[in-house]
């Protein structure tokens, strides 16, 4: 399509395209108007599309969420900007015991096409409550769909994707790498919850999804010097989860890695280690092994790539993975 | 220094608050009201209404109807027909009449006990019996009589109605929304974030408080200071407290109301001043938190009662029509106790439909387990 993107506008061709296509998609959130968003995701579209279809809403999260729902009960498709994740809780009510469950509650009879987009993940020096990884929470709750593209590709083709589902898909962002470009093809080349090989190895297996992505790319580049190869699969989405992608590639790696920025303790590693053991036990050849956050508050910028899983941390698990 | 002084000089100037922002369970002088309690019919000059006696018979057997339909659930849950009840006894006329105020297109946002709006949008009654049997959560389909689905999170549908109105705008629509709460959800933030969305956007809803004087066991006084309908002034839009056991008033106001925010003009918020006569639910003891003396204060005022006295005085309906309006009665009691007793359990593999509108992988997967789990018993296909 247009080539060389970075993620935010890549982003912000998508909600272009989507707007262009569908007379009853809308735009909702803080800012997101005049100011294209605080992460100008959104830059431009007022302007082009009118403060009805790029409306700047109230600063009240769980109306922003609860009047979106409302929307789509007359037919609209929202897609709904939270400024920051951790600015979401304010909604968490109306995302999960409204949008989550109003499909099901009508058996059927009515729709919930809303997107949430969230940026989300941290890296990015910021304050308190800028910089967290929230995507179990959603993905917990039956009813919602959780997506995350690591590159300008997925993220372009997968907010449309997104968009035009029938059903709510929190769509979370990885915030520091907005400025990373790549290329956008002209058609999507997956649906939107497979899961995607991105580097092919034989000696263990990195899964990641997001932002960890790049750093799993790194250790493997890493990890090649000294010989080993790292199979990487960025599973796109969290909510469900592409199984027989991950299985096929732990089955021939014999090992995996799970690396992401939450907190590991109940995060989605605890799910796939489960997963893979159930799936994969004759094929293991070593214990599923997590790298992500602590328990604990996300920490002050200063420190926080200590918090964070990077290129040595994740090398030390395949060190520990590969002993056994 | 001069920050100091701007506070002293505020406090000195700050008035006592006035008797007539007090709440309490008295009727307050500013309550719109067109027929009293003892069935004289008074004029209200801001909110005129002309009544056929057609009209009139129709409203009495609507608050008869959708009492009696109550007390049969109420006494199916008894039973063990239903898992709960949530009786509206007290609440019929703030129902029938917001309910029969609204237009075809019009859409209503129930709670959970609006059970004589839903009459009124022609709901089949036992639809809503199912939530409460725990057949399924609801299941109508709301756009067939623009009726929502009933809502338990207190206050969460306010917003569902804004938005909805938000979109009639979008559509050029003229129709308009009801959002039905109670005095309890008044102070859920969901319900305030819901008047400042509705305000800004001029959206064209209703928000209709049935101020019922008990959130479960909290009076109103712990949930506000002020009337509840001037919470509408902070928000920039009109309030109007209305007699919530005047059928003809919440007939009027509410008219008025609709036909206010579908000309454009914004929300409007109505508090009906009513008293819920029964429990929360069947799981509530109302004996544990306040006194027989007021609920035998409001029998006096009971909405039924007065309409009929006022049939009555002014030779609107003979013993005929209320003999038929007791068999109608009698028969809804009737279907409705049926309706229930014969209302099937559904499959267990509806735990698995709709909970996407597209293909789920992990629905599927989880779906084929049961299934494999529960033919793995002898005769487990019929599990």
């Amino acid at each position: 399509m247009a080539g060389q993107l970075n993620i935010a506008k890549a982003l912000n061709e998508a909600l272009r395209k989507s707007l262009e296509n569908d007379p009853k998609t809308v735009l909702m959130g803080e800012d997101i108007g005049k100011l294209g968003g605080v992460f100008r995701i959104t830059d431009g579209l007022q302007k082009d599309f009118g403060e009805d279809r790029v409306i700047d809403t109230p600063l009240a999260e769980s109306g922003i969420v609860g009047t979106a729902i409302g929307l789509a009960l007359r037919g609209y498709r929202p897609v709904v900007e939270i400024q920051f994740d951790g600015f979401v809780y304010p909604a968490f009510d109306q995302i999960v015991t409204q949008l989550a469950k109003m499909h099901a509650r009508a058996l059927g009879h009515v729709k919930m096409p809303v997107t949430v987009r969230i940026p989300y993940g941290g890296g990015i020096g910021a304050v308190e409550h800028h910089s967290e990884s929230h995507e179990a929470y959603f993905a917990h709750t039956a009813g919602l769909r959780v997506v995350s593209p690591s590159n300008a590709n997925d993220a372009h083709w997968m907010l449309r994707q997104a968009i035009e589902s029938d059903d709510p898909v929190i769509f979370l962002e990885p915030k520091r790498r907005y400025w990373d470009k790549g290329e956008v093809e002209d058609a999507p080349s997956l649906p939107l919850h497979a899961a995607r090989i991105v580097r092919p190895g034989t000696d263990a297996t990195l899964i990641a999804y997001g932002p960890m992505v790049k750093v799993c790319q790194e250790a493997a580049a890493a990890a090649e010097e000294d010989g080993r190869r790292l199979e990487i699969v960025d599973l796109r989405s969290i909510s469900p989860i592409d199984f027989a992608t991950v299985e096929e590639s732990v089955k021939r790696t014999g090992r995996a890695i799970v690396v992401h920025e939450a907190p590991v303790f109940m995060g989605l590693g605890a799910e796939l280690a489960a997963r893979l053991t159930e799936s994969c036990f004759y094929h293991l050849e070593a214990p599923v092994l997590r790298v992500g956050g602590y328990h604990a508050p996300y920490p002050p910028s200063r420190v926080e790539e200590t918090y964070l899983p990077d290129l040595d941390r994740v090398l030390d698990a395949v060190d520990r993975a590969l002993a056994f | 220094m001069t920050v100091k002084s701007t506070t002293r000089a505020r406090k000195k100037a700050a008035p006592a608050v006035p008797d007539n922002l007090r709440t309490g369970a008295g009727a307050p002088a500013e309550l719109v009201q067109l027929l009293t309690p003892e069935g004289e019919r008074v004029e209200h000059p801001e909110f005129p209404l002309v009544t056929t006696p057609e009209e009139l018979r129709a409203l009495y057997r609507d608050l008869v109807l959708v009492r009696r339909f109550d007390a049969e659930a109420t006494s199916l849950q008894r039973q063990g027909e239903l898992g709960l009840w949530a009786s509206l006894l007290g609440q019929e006329a703030a129902q029938v009449g917001s309910g029969r105020a609204m237009r075809p297109g019009d859409y209503a946002f129930p709670t959970y006990r609006e059970h004589g709006v839903a009459w009124c949008r022609d709901v089949d009654p036992l639809n809503l019996l199912g939530m409460f049997r725990g057949v399924n959560h609801g299941g109508w389909d709301p756009n067939e009589k623009n009726f929502h689905l009933y809502t338990i999170v207190i206050g969460s549908q306010t917003l569902h109605a804004t938005g909805y109105a938000m979109g009639i705008t979008k559509d050029g629509a003229d129709d308009a929304v009801i959002a039905y709460f109670g005095d309890g959800a008044s102070s859920q933030g969901d319900v305030n974030e819901a008047f400042t969305f509705a305000s800004v956007y001029n959206a064209p809803v209703v928000f209709f408080c049935q101020n019922n004087q008990w959130a479960i066991s909290e009076p109103t006084t712990t949930q506000t200071k002020i009337p509840l309908y001037r919470r509408a002034s902070g928000f920039g839009f009109p309030g109007v407290r209305v007699d919530g056991n005047d059928v003809l008033a919440c007939l009027a106001v509410t008219r008025w109301a609709l036909d206010h925010a579908r000309s454009g003009n914004g929300p409007v918020l109505i508090e009906a001043f009513t008293y819920r006569m029964g429990a929360h639910t069947t799981s509530d003891d109302p004996t544990r938190y306040r006194l027989t003396e007021e609920t035998e204060a409001w029998k006096a005022k009971d909405p039924i009662l007065r309409l009929k006295a006022h049939l009555d005085k002014e030779g609107l309906a003979d013993e005929a029509f209320f003999a038929e309006v007791e068999a109608q009665s009698e028969q809804l009691g009737l279907r409705v106790r049926e309706g229930v007793r014969t209302m099937p359990d559904p499959d267990p593999t509806l735990i698995f439909d709709h909970v996407y509108a597209e293909p789920h992988t992990l629905v599927d997967e989880e779906r084929a387990e049961y299934e494999a789990y529960a033919a793995s018993f002898e005769g487990g296909e019929n599990l």
